[in-house]
């Protein structure tokens, strides 16, 4: 079995897929770091390429709708659960058949795409609900967060409709890059943190009544809370202790 | 924006603090927590949305926090026994003033803390005053902040028609809470309240809303009123009605007021006032859930209460939901074939919900489903796999009688209580 090894980018996947097709390969398997051996066949490193990669997504577009490709899309933002072999039997699916697959529930990369998709979904809604602004000296409201999947590129337009009259930026510590809304349009951004305001949300670089508003979050999640009906594997179903440490009310008072 | 000197710093902040912790403990008993139903969009730049429905958190009873849901005052002048603010219990009294509310509100949307605000209230002095200060609150949130978060009032029984048409301009969402089911429940737990008081401004709004949304369909100019429609709370376990009494009532509610929804709250003991559950008597959440669920089986998957609870059973069995109670029932109708069989039919098999039934007849026009691709699509197969037959070896036996299949479910569910949420992975 021959790996295809390509450069962390959807340009990049694609670029992969056409390769396959160019060689006719069958047995091959895609991911984004070399592995340390193969055992039979070879590592390929591939060249991102965008007009192949495009050729392969006008062929797609002809085949899947909207929806369709975007689940191609999204299980690439699944990053860390490497998906790239049901991404690729899944296009495979959809390129030789006559008609649209999206709905074929009886082939199981349809099946696990959906999941993925589903999955994705999920977390992007985590992160417009589990976002907790803090705003700094600077009159920005900041968030640094570390999301399961690299979900700031599907959450970028609600923030944007929702916070116009307010600068603020949402940061993806886990992958190294965040977005900045300047009350005109938002940009990918890189931030390099300074040694004393690394991770932390020190007080440093906060408005002086930030810690105020904290206060009082915490507070009202404690009063709002029905004691007698404690249900902590209900609350922790919904809001799992990975995303603890970036949520206000779940920090000590 | 509130402007904080140093020096008072502290003690300004205990004292917002200090009424936070008052008025929120005293708004947590109404249930709904729904920021959803609105899609009002930012408007010139100003701050905010609605129609996304987040929940933001949730509290470690495992509800939804989605709106900032207080009380603008606890003073009260009526005596509702089953309520913490009622005029006689001995607590402490506190209020936020209009530009408190606003600023808290906020303060919290930017923080991206909440989808809007909750605000009901005590009734201070009587029903207008109360009302009409909760009206500016939104008022000054619509036209002075430029908030296009979610708003719901909670309207004070008995207020005047101006100020109910005032509160639909502002407000996504009202709601009047009917608390008891009955009349005789209201008469002798909350003597203060006329039911009218109540009913006459749920029909104001009613037809409002209804004349709104016909001129809109003629003149796109007419501004939204109530675009989130109306909710009403009932509160279960306080008096001795069944549950066929309740989900009469609230039937009666989604079909004449049109209501949005109907919220079913487990009465919580929290007074020794003799007309009530001692305290320490449980909470019936368990009933609470079955509720919900029979409420979601009749909005959505066309059961009606009569087929869910005939006259002979007035109550909900508490080990099963009430699909799997109405389906063993009416074995006769099953098992059904799940290549073949009609949605109506599908959105009666227990352990099937919506999203699966639409797998379901999307994917069998691609060919015969098995048992494989039922699991794949996430059916609870342990209540399931007794009511339909598909293509495929791995069928379980039949000809089980409804009390053994019940046995076998039982015998094979786990984790019961996470039931609990008002969640809709159950069916
Ligand atoms: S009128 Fe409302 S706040 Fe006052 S006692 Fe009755 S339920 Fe409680």
């Amino acid at each position: 079995m021959d790996v295809l090894v390509y450069d962390k980018t959807f340009e990049g996947f694609l670029s992969a897929v056409f390769y396959v097709y160019e060689y006719k390969l069958t047995d091959v398997h895609i991911c984004k770091e070399a592995p340390g051996t193969v055992m039979f066949g070879k590592t390929i490193h591939i060249d991102t390429d965008e007009v192949k990669a495009k050729r392969v997504w006008d062929g797609l577009t002809k085949k899947l709708s909207r929806e369709g490709l975007q689940s191609i899309y999204h299980a690439y933002l699944a990053d860390t659960l490497q998906e790239e072999d049901t991404m690729l039997a899944y296009i495979r699916h959809a390129l030789s058949s006559p008609r649209n697959i999206e709905k074929d529930y009886s082939n199981f990369a349809v099946l696990r795409l959906q999941r993925v998709d589903r999955m994705v979904h999920r977390e992007r809604h985590r992160m417009k609900a589990f976002i907790r602004f803090k705003l700094t000296k600077d009159n920005i409201f900041y968030d640094g967060i570390e999301p399961d999947f690299n979900v700031i590129p599907l959450i970028r337009e609600h923030f944007e409709k929702r916070y116009a009259d307010q600068q603020w930026i949402i940061y993806d510590l886990r992958r190294g890059f965040g977005i900045y809304y300047d009350l005109k349009t938002v940009q990918t951004i890189t931030i390099t943190f300074s040694e004393e305001s690394q991770g932390a949300d020190s007080v440093l670089w906060m408005d002086q009544n930030e810690a105020l508003y904290q206060t009082l979050w915490q507070q009202y999640f404690k009063s709002t809370n029905i004691a007698s009906r404690k249900n902590m594997k209900l609350h922790i179903r919904h809001v799992p202790k990975r995303y603890w440490k970036h949520l206000t009310e779940k920090s000590p008072m | 924006m509130l402007f904080v000197v140093n020096a008072n710093y502290f003690s300004f902040m205990e004292k917002i603090q200090a009424k936070l912790a008052i008025l929120a403990d005293a708004a947590k008993y109404d249930v709904s927590c729904s920021s959803s139903g609105s899609t009002r969009k930012n408007k010139d730049k100003g701050l905010g949305d609605t129609g996304s429905g987040i929940c933001h958190t949730y509290t470690e009873d495992g509800r939804c926090v989605s709106l900032l849901k207080i009380l603008m005052s606890n003073i009260c002048i009526y005596d509702c026994a089953y309520c913490v603010t009622r005029r006689s219990n001995d607590i402490k009294r506190t209020s936020f003033s209009v530009d408190e509310v606003v600023d808290l509100t906020m303060n919290f949307y930017r923080r991206n803390y909440i989808e809007g605000l909750f605000l009901s209230s005590g009734i201070m002095k009587n029903a207008d005053y109360t009302m009409e200060r909760m009206v500016l609150i939104a008022k000054k949130l619509r036209t002075e902040q430029n908030f296009n978060g979610y708003i719901h009032l909670k309207s004070i029984p008995g207020a005047s028609p101006d100020l109910m048409h005032a509160a639909g301009l502002y407000a996504d969402r009202l709601s009047m809470n009917i608390e008891m089911p009955t009349n005789e429940g209201l008469r002798l737990l909350a003597p203060d309240k006329k039911r009218e008081d109540m009913i006459v401004p749920i029909r104001q709004i009613t037809n409002e809303i209804t004349q709104y949304q016909d001129e809109r369909k003629v003149l796109r100019k007419v501004p939204t009123f109530v675009p989130a429609g109306q909710s009403t709370q009932v509160i279960v376990g306080a008096t001795g009605e069944t549950d066929r009494d309740i989900m009469k009532v609230a039937s009666a509610f989604y079909d004449k007021f049109k209501m949005k929804r109907v919220y079913y709250s487990g009465y919580v003991p929290i007074s020794n006032d003799n007309r009530l559950p001692a305290l320490g008597s449980q909470v019936p959440l368990l009933r609470e859930n079955r509720l919900y669920q029979a409420d979601w089986l009749q909005r959505f998957y066309g059961f009606t209460t009569d087929e869910l609870l005939p006259e002979t059973i007035p109550f909900f069995d508490s080990e099963i939901d009430p699909k799997l109670g109405w389906a063993l029932r009416n074995m006769s109708l099953f098992p059904l074939d799940i290549n073949k069989a009609d949605k109506s039919l599908l959105l009666r098999v227990p352990g099937i919900g919506l999203h699966s039934i639409n797998k379901i007849i999307e994917g069998r026009k691609f060919g015969q489903l098995t048992w494989d691709h039922l699991k794949k699509m996430g059916i609870a197969m342990n209540r399931a796999k007794h009511f339909i037959t598909c293509a495929g070896l791995s069928e379980p036996t039949r000809d089980l009688t409804e009390m053994q299949i019940k046995g076998l479910i039982l015998a094979g569910s786990s984790g019961k209580f996470l039931l609990h949420q008002k969640q809709l992975s159950i069916f």
